[in-house]
């Protein structure tokens, strides 16, 4: 029998059962939107705008790429959505230079249309992809991300894609293929960063293949339900959310499936420093810095502390499984 | 040898690195880059990284101050004007006064002041580490600036010390050239490193020089 004491004064929850403010907030969100569709269907929708304009202004810069919502675990976090200002401002993306603003004054003359992609290796059927075909290969959707960067900063971005996995069902990888090789574009003539020596280009990245099957990895054709600014990887890229933000390649013209674990490119320039893995790993710091924290862009000001780098950055609920077993010290 | 112009235009320097209004001058202009920091800071045009941009350019501007500092002896002796050697102490402080805030941006910012940890960083990176014995050095450098000092070391010892600039020019540039080596973006480290290099060569070449011409008084490079 349960007896409430004086002391105790009334029986406390403990702490999974409190509601999490954003939860708390969201559900807000929609009774109130219901509230106004009970009033009236003109006023509904205008509810339902303001919901929306809750997480981001559309920025209103590029070409509008209509997108449903997504429905896979851990798709959308509910975390503040970064500015656009600072996503499409403060890039890596060093073909367009190394200084983290060069991206965004370099990368206009990057060529998207005509783009096609090689989808090659052991796979059934091989070939080159048009951009067009791509984009209608699967229903685009929307989802909000978080992105850590290996540097100690973080953002949260409202991609527009699909998941990766829809494309290799489709192209029908061989038993023998083991992983994937993504190779970004390294054209000398429009990108004034490949002829510095700060990499070997073109950038190659590369995921297992049940890595590549992830439903959460996507494959991104859009930001803030925009087509994708070129600094940013146009017109398409990859977005591993688990793992540091240079695994995700930007402008990509290959995906080769193969049977070795593929050379990448910042694990050939410092091997001791960028693993092939590179999850996001809070225990496991770079030689130069430590990766138990981040600094939300935008957001945390000056004097805040800097924020808890999560597990699997705050995937491991989805990810962890593809990993269990594994000595993520030894295998970073 | 200068022509009858070059030679003009030294005397008019060596006339004005003796006016008056010289020495208020240079003091304002080496706050320019502080002041402008500030204004960034305070007005939201430091992009989308503030903190890091803050401990970047600190640490940027305590280098050039160094460069600054050190082109003050080549450019005495190469330009004949002698008042220059009045500008070097207050050029050395305005080192140590980047290099200090350069290391309270990166306390502050990235380490939130937790001592303990800033600790543990030191001791855990190399590149923290060498940065952090340079601010050591300047430290004692900053500390032993004032006349009195210079009494009561001796003129001798005290130069003796105050020649570990030369020390943290080096540990300086392999401290940048450490923070930029995981992304092999060398370019900027090796502008420095020639400007460095150049400053502390002319130095060795005129001690040499001296050696080798038997001076046996105390050569002040």
């Amino acid at each position: 029998m349960l007896i409430t004491t004086q002391a105790k004064g009334f029986i406390h929850p403990v702490p999974s059962e409190i509601t999490l403010p954003a939860a708390y907030q969201s559900r807000r969100d929609l009774i109130r939107l219901m509230a106004t569709g009970v009033a009236g269907a003109a006023l509904a929708s205008w509810a339902s705008r303001e919901a929306f304009a809750q997480a981001w202004t559309p920025p209103g810069q590029l070409a509008a790429l209509a997108h449903g919502k997504s429905s896979a675990s851990g798709a959308l976090t509910l975390e503040k959505v970064t500015d656009y200002k600072h996503a499409s401002s403060y890039n890596n993306f060093y073909e367009f230079g190394t200084d983290k603003s060069d991206p965004a004054r370099n990368a206009h003359t990057l060529k998207t249309s005509p783009w096609s992609v090689d989808i090659e290796g052991l796979i059934k059927k091989p070939g080159r992809y048009a951009l067009e075909d791509l984009l209608k290969l699967s229903a685009q959707e929307e989802r909000i991300y978080r992105l850590r960067c290996v540097e100690g900063w973080s953002m949260v971005i409202p991609w527009v894609g699909y998941s990766l996995s829809e494309l290799i069902r489709k192209v029908e990888p061989l038993g023998s293929a083991k992983f994937v090789e993504f190779v970004t574009l390294a054209d000398a003539k429009t990108m004034p960063g490949v002829g510095s020596r700060v990499l070997d280009w073109p950038y190659v990245e590369g995921l297992r293949l049940d890595e590549a099957m992830h439903p959460l990895t996507l494959l991104a054709f859009g930001m803030y339900g925009e087509v994708l600014p070129k600094q940013n990887g146009a017109p398409l890229r990859l977005v591993v959310p688990w793992k540091y933000g240079f695994k995700s390649g930007k402008s990509l013209v290959k995906i080769r499936f193969t049977d070795k674990q593929p050379a990448t490119a910042w694990n050939k320039a410092a091997a001791h420093e960028y693993g092939f893995y590179s999850n996001v790993n809070p225990d496991v710091d770079h030689p130069r810095w430590s990766q138990a924290t981040e600094r939300r862009i935008g957001e945390d000001g000056l004097f805040t502390k800097k924020r808890k780098t999560l597990m699997f950055n705050g995937y491991a609920a989805q990810v962890g499984q593809l990993y269990a077993g594994m000595d993520l010290k030894k295998f970073f | 040898m200068p022509g009858s112009e070059g030679r003009r235009l030294l005397t008019w320097f060596a006339a004005i690195s003796l006016h008056r209004h010289a020495k208020p001058l240079v003091f304002g202009v080496a706050l320019l880059p502080f002041a402008y920091l500030m204004w960034s800071a305070v007005f939201d045009q430091l992009g989308a990284n503030p903190a890091e941009a803050l401990v970047r350019s600190t640490g940027d501007w305590a280098l050039r101050m160094l460069c600054v500092v050190l082109a003050v002896t080549p450019l005495r002796v190469l330009t004949g004007a002698p008042a220059l050697a009045r500008f070097r102490r207050m050029l050395g402080l305005f080192v140590y006064f980047y290099a200090l805030l350069h290391l309270l941006s990166y306390s502050g910012f990235d380490m939130a002041f937790e001592l303990a940890d800033i600790a543990s960083d030191i001791a855990k990176r190399p590149f923290i580490l060498v940065g952090f014995l340079a601010f050591v050095l300047l430290t004692s450098l900053a500390l032993t600036s004032f006349n009195r000092a210079i009494k009561a070391l001796g003129a001798k010892n005290w130069q003796r010390l105050h020649q570990a600039v030369y020390l943290v020019a080096g540990l300086a540039i392999l401290h940048f050239f450490w923070m930029r080596a995981g992304k092999n973006d060398f370019a900027e480290v090796a502008v420095y490193a020639a400007v460095l290099a150049a400053l502390l060569g002319w130095r060795l070449w005129r001690y040499l020089v001296k050696v080798a011409a038997g001076g046996r008084r105390s050569s002040r490079i």
